[in-house]
């Protein structure tokens, strides 16, 4: 089973690297791009097969370890 | 008084603080990390570096070490721990002080002076400055912007648990001497026992005349006064 950990800074947290992106986005030509934020995806191979238990699992990991919940927040997704 | 630098893969910056320490008359230990036994230990030094290759997050992995539960079993004990740059990373990490050190508001990684002012003198790490002394002290750090929600800010501020704050030369504290844009240009911070210390800049880098200057010498000097445990 397959989870999908999604961790983003709190909205409100200066994210300077979305800052940077968005800045370089304006720069190649795109228009219409608002606020930019940037994160991290990590995908887990999990050797459980209940996809609630997996879905616990990973929100343990995603706490202890994945996210910093000082600054940031996490969603996960399961897949098959 | 015999200081422990705990030294994790990627640290870089514990012989800089051994030299700080022994030359204010401290007997400072490197112990690697996978060894750390703080038995007799007075403080405990998490120096600066990148540990763990700053994977996932500035210190987040080191936090998660066995050395760190080490750390918390000495901190509990009312043991003295200082963490300065990647050590302020992995000691927030671990939630042995509070808040987190977010990339620098510029994204630029900051290799400078700044000028650091001392909020209160009456600690065992500050007692040779004056409380308001400023002080010049390198820094080295991509993510030294330091956060915490305003709840937080105001309970250190309101506890006088604000070690160090980024000044002027002449010690005014506008939001641009913070370099890295950190909140209430906040430097360096407390634990609630003023026992836990961690700041972003490195004093240990400015205590001899051939470093350019010893305005970090004060720090490690009223650290070796401390009386043994």
């Amino acid at each position: 089973m397959k989870a999908i950990v999604t961790v983003m800074l709190k909205a409100g947290v200066l994210d300077p690297q979305g800052k940077a992106i968005g800045q370089a986005l304006h720069g190649l030509g795109f228009a219409g791009v608002g606020e930019v934020r940037a994160g991290k995806v990590i995908h887990l191979e999990l050797a459980e097969t209940d996809p609630a238990k997996a879905q616990a699992a990973a929100e343990d990991m995603a706490k202890k370890l994945l996210a910093n919940m000082v600054i940031e927040s996490f969603k996960v997704e399961i897949a098959a | 008084m015999k200081a422990a630098i705990v030294v994790f893969p990627g640290i870089n910056r514990e012989r800089d603080m051994a030299i700080a320490l022994a030359g204010s008359g401290a007997t400072p230990v490197m112990q690697w990390h996978k060894q750390a036994d703080f038995t007799d230990i007075d403080l405990v030094v998490i120096p600066g570096g990148f540990s763990y290759g700053d994977y996932l997050r500035c210190g987040a992995m080191a936090a998660q070490s066995p050395a760190m539960d080490a750390v918390r079993a000495h901190a509990a004990r009312g043991g003295y721990v200082l963490g300065v740059c990647n050590g302020f990373q992995i000691l927030t990490e671990a939630g042995l002080l509070p808040g987190a050190l977010l990339r620098n508001a510029g994204l630029r990684f900051l290799s400078m002076d700044c000028h650091l002012r001392v909020e209160r003198n009456d600690t065992a790490f500050t007692r040779s400055y004056q409380t308001g002394d400023v002080f010049r002290a390198p820094m080295a750090h991509g993510d030294g912007n330091y956060f915490a929600d305003d709840a937080t800010l105001d309970r250190l501020e309101g506890e006088n648990l604000v070690a160090l704050r980024y000044a002027t030369a002449s010690g005014a504290i506008p939001p641009e001497a913070a370099f890295n844009g950190a909140a209430r240009n906040i430097a360096g911070i407390y634990s609630a026992n003023l026992r836990i210390m961690g700041l972003m800049p490195h004093p240990e880098d400015l205590v001899d005349p051939l470093m350019g200057g010893t305005d970090g010498k004060p720090l490690f000097d009223a650290l070796a006064m401390m009386e043994a445990a």
